[in-house]
């Protein structure tokens, strides 16, 4: 009975993904006893702990709400990655899609004053438009869709930086907030914020996210769209045997994907949480993230929800170090240790299958053995 | 006296799991003679030359060189013996030129520095001695297959090799090509190298070789001297006189043409030769036609032109009186065709989708089982799936959400036979669709296949089983190097007959 529940590729992924967690938090562990061995549990506590760091209730609802402004984004980035998976491709550009969809929303909300409904549309527009070069270069010119999203990753960033310089705050390199210069702009809280002790970032965003990932899932498995795309992903040539458009499904996918992931950024910049530096010279990492959830969640939309916001509790609850033991670059560290290890789900997959494998054929052979002691009397 | 045989094998015996396919082999190659190896697919040839090559060890039976017995455990044994092989699919590093590919492996160096002046001296000096043009600075993707092929031969003798083995070094090569390498087969054994000729194209091995070992499902048939024997022998040898399962049909009423392929042209994706040329056939209600031929004469690429999976060159097909040469395959298979591919993993099935959704590959878009937003119509398609299974008899683990993965070979082509047949064709394109099932199974699908054709549809088969050839079609046209060279009928006609134009040598002018 055991075996048979081990055997359940959902129980598999959830096991994987809880095994994935404890070596993460080990490795971080380990790490930190080698940089300051007195301060190491206590530090991988309060990477843990996140908002429970703080001991008043209402500064704990405050800053569980800012940890999930901060899951929307991720989980649409990571929708992003899985959807594009589930057709075949590595969709890594989605780091340049919730670029270009963070820029597109804050530039709309900032230069022209737009309303926060048509901002977040034109982030998906452009994020759409984003994710069809690298389809259309996939599908006409078989450029591999990593080597190109790559490119654009950059090509976005720095579009963004030039575009946003021209709606950033005089004296500092950080783009005008929305809270006193583009109010109209922002995402309404829908009286959410309240739930948080008055945390007005906490806006539709985040139920937004949920049912996204909710729509994905039913796109992906009760839809003739999502039943063509799963059937390209897993065996492209059956696909075009079956008379499916190869080609406008890979296009259609990385449209998709790319309005997921400029939705991403709208999420994230519309709620004026945080405002876009100017003069950043890396890729953000939301995008990035967004593949370890993706993993972390077992490939499943309903799996990505969770995954997203451990990810983010990790990362927020990195600010929580002890600083006067460890340097402040530390935070970052652990939690991208962490969200390594999270890219190993399927590896741990593997192992279990492997393991109940092995397992099985040493039955077999026992019983074999039995069988022929008893044959022998 | 020492032995005139430079390599023999005697008893070869090796099994795999369910099957011998070396049956008690016993081959010797003389010095400086050409030795053909003859027979069908599957009849053993590949797998007496991977244990000749160390890829495989044989169980039984031993290998001498010039008398002595010799062990061969991997490729690097054989190259130190002395043996070569051109294979049929070229090992040649594409951007590299010709000297460097020569070299590949056994470079001379002199302090770490490649010494290419030696080499090229020696290259060039086997290039005049034997006959073989090559340009040593050419880059290999821009030079000729002929020229590719020569590259292979002077890797082979610039390693001192004496034993050479030619894989069916013809199926890639324009008449001309085959042409000069036969005489350069020739000149290599006037300069005492021994050759190893594995073909099965009777007019080739007539021309060059001096004796001729036939193999037939795995076991030895014989050796002859070619001079002394025929085409008819050789074919007669090769395809045997075995007794096969009849099927069982009715006269076949032949109505309209419903296939009709008019000059039919498809390029080949590997080499400059047009894989299919000219074909023109028609297929009418009511019969069986089965094209038949030796692996890789064109019949894949056929498929695909006449599927949609690749573009024609040129020429039309014309289904039900529709011009369908454009069409996309989609508009094809809803223009009344159905296609059982070759490969049931590769196209045939999506593997990891179950088994009902399997069912619905063709028809998952129509009404039935789409609604108007674009929502599956998951109940229809397991009622839809319920009845294929129980029409067809397809067995597995689960029902309906049976990964296709999980179920047996015989399943799985049941299913795409349901699914192809149940579509109600117009016209029924069967390609191999015995290939690799049990007897059980392979009774199933002839019977689906002559059912089709009594309830007045029209069936193309394809296949390169003679048995299956024999039996089931009301016509067969033969394919030899992409092109018709025969129609036979299977009543009158015999397997040796049959093998003469399956290896090319004997064409009739045929017109649809």
């Amino acid at each position: 009975m055991k075996k048979n529940l081990l055997k359940n590729a959902a129980v598999q992924s959830l096991i994987a993904s809880l095994l994935c967690i404890v070596l993460g938090l080990l490795l971080g562990f380990i790490v930190l006893l080698f940089i300051n061995p007195s301060g190491a549990g206590e530090a991988i506590l309060a990477v843990v702990k996140n908002f429970w760091n703080y001991s008043r209730a209402n500064l704990q609802a405050k800053n569980f709400g800012n940890t999930l402004v901060k899951t929307a984004p991720l989980l649409m980035c990571s929708l992003s990655v899985l959807f594009a998976y589930k057709v075949g491709l590595f969709n890594i550009g989605a780091a340049g899609q919730y670029v270009v969809g963070s820029c597109a929303c804050l530039y709309a909300a900032l230069a022209w004053h737009w309303s926060w409904l048509p901002c977040l549309l034109l982030s998906i527009v452009v994020g759409g438009v984003y994710g069809a070069i690298v389809g259309l270069l996939k599908a006409y010119c078989n450029v591999n869709e990593v080597i190109s999203g790559i490119m654009l990753n950059w090509i976005g960033l720095y579009t963004t930086n030039m575009l946003l310089a021209t709606v950033k705050e005089p004296t500092s390199p950080y783009t005008l907030h929305l809270k006193t210069d583009a109010t109209q702009a922002m995402l309404p809280t829908l009286g959410l914020g309240k739930l948080f002790s008055d945390n007005g970032n906490v806006t539709i965003a985040i139920p937004l996210a949920v049912l996204i990932a909710i729509a994905i899932m039913v796109l992906l498995d009760k839809t003739r769209l999502g039943y063509e795309l799963k059937a390209t992903g897993n065996n492209k040539n059956a696909a075009k045997y079956a008379g499916m458009a190869e080609k406008r499904n890979i296009i259609l996918t990385l449209i998709i994907g790319g309005a997921l992931a400029a939705m991403g950024g709208a999420f994230l910049y519309l709620t004026d949480f945080e405002q876009w530096s100017v003069t950043q010279s890396s890729v953000p990492g939301m995008g990035f993230n967004g593949i370890a959830a993706a993993f972390l969640g077992g490939l499943n939309p309903i799996g990505t929800i969770f995954a997203s916001y451990f990810i983010q509790h990790i990362t927020s609850g990195g600010a929580f170090v002890d600083l006067s033991k460890y340097s402040s670059q530390i935070s970052d560290l652990i939690s991208s240790l962490i969200i390594y290890l999270c890219g190993f789900v399927l590896f741990i997959k593997y192992a279990i299958n492997m393991g109940i494998a092995k397992s099985e054929e040493k039955a077999k052979q026992k019983a074999a053995a039995a069988d022929e002691k008893g044959g022998a009397k | 006296m020492e032995t005139p045989y430079a390599i023999e094998m005697l008893h070869i015996t090796k099994r795999f799991p369910g099957i011998i396919a070396n049956d008690d082999i016993t081959l010797q190659l003389k010095r400086g003679e050409i030795h053909a190896l003859l027979g069908e697919n599957g009849a053993g040839k590949s797998t007496l030359m991977s244990v000749l090559f160390g890829l495989y060890q044989a169980e039984e039976g031993v290998i001498k060189k010039d008398g002595k017995e010799v062990t061969i455990h991997d490729p690097n044994d054989a190259n130190d013996l002395g043996i070569g092989m051109v294979h049929q699919h070229f090992k040649l590093v594409e951007c590299f030129t010709v000297l460097d590919n020569i070299i590949l492996g056994v470079e001379p160096t002199k302090h770490g520095f490649l010494q290419k002046d030696e080499a090229r001296k020696k290259v060039l000096a086997l290039s005049e001695k034997y006959g073989l043009q090559v340009d040593p600075d050419a880059i290999v993707e821009d030079i000729t297959v002929g020229m590719q092929q020569r590259t292979e031969i002077l890797k082979m003798l610039y390693r001192d090799n004496e034993i050479l083995i030619f894989d069916e070094p013809t199926a890639v090569l324009t008449p001309q090509e085959i042409d000069e390498l036969m005489k350069i087969m020739k000149n290599l054994a006037a300069e005492g190298k021994s050759i190893l000729f594995i073909s099965h194209k009777l007019a080739e091995i007539m021309a060059v070789a001096d004796r001729c070992t036939v193999l037939r499902k795995g076991k030895y048939v014989g050796t002859v001297e070619t001079a002394k024997s025929s085409p008819e022998e050789l074919s007669a040898m090769m395809v045997g006189r075995n007794v096969n399962f009849h099927v069982d049909k009715k006269p076949a009423h032949v109505g309209d043409v419903v296939l009709d392929i008019q000059h039919m042209t498809v390029a080949s994706k590997t080499h400059k030769k047009d894989a299919v040329h000219d074909v023109s056939m028609k297929v009418r209600r009511g019969e069986i036609v089965c094209i038949a031929g030796i692996d890789g004469n064109g019949q894949s690429e056929f498929v695909y032109g006449l599927t949609g999976l690749e573009p024609l060159k040129s020429g039309t097909i014309t289904l039900n009186g529709k011009d369908i040469s454009k069409a996309s395959i989609r508009q094809r298979s809803t223009s009344g065709m159905s296609h059982i591919p070759e490969d049931r993993h590769k196209y045939g099935l999506v593997l990891d989708y179950s088994l009902e959704d399997n069912l619905v590959l063709q028809r998952y878009f129509e009404q039935k089982f789409t609604d108007r937003i674009g929502f599956l119509r998951r109940d229809n398609i397991r009622k839809y799936a319920d009845r294929l299974i129980d029409e067809y008899d397809v067995r597995s683990g689960q029902g309906p959400v049976t990964a296709a993965r999980a179920m047996s070979g015989g399943n799985q082509q049941k299913a795409i036979i349901a699914r192809e047949v149940d579509k109600d064709p117009e016209l029924l394109v069967a390609v191999q669709p015995t290939r690799g099932l049990d007897v059980g199974a392979i009774e199933f699908v002839h019977r689906k296949l002559v059912e089709q054709r009594d309830a007045g549809k029209a069936v193309l088969l394809i296949s390169l089983e003679l048995d299956e050839v024999m039996d089931v079609p009301d016509r067969i046209l033969v394919m030899y190097e992409g092109e018709i060279v025969g129609e036979l009928d299977p009543k009158t006609t015999t397997q040796e007959e049959l093998g003469l134009y399956m290896a090319g040598a004997k064409r009739d002018e045929v017109k649809a």
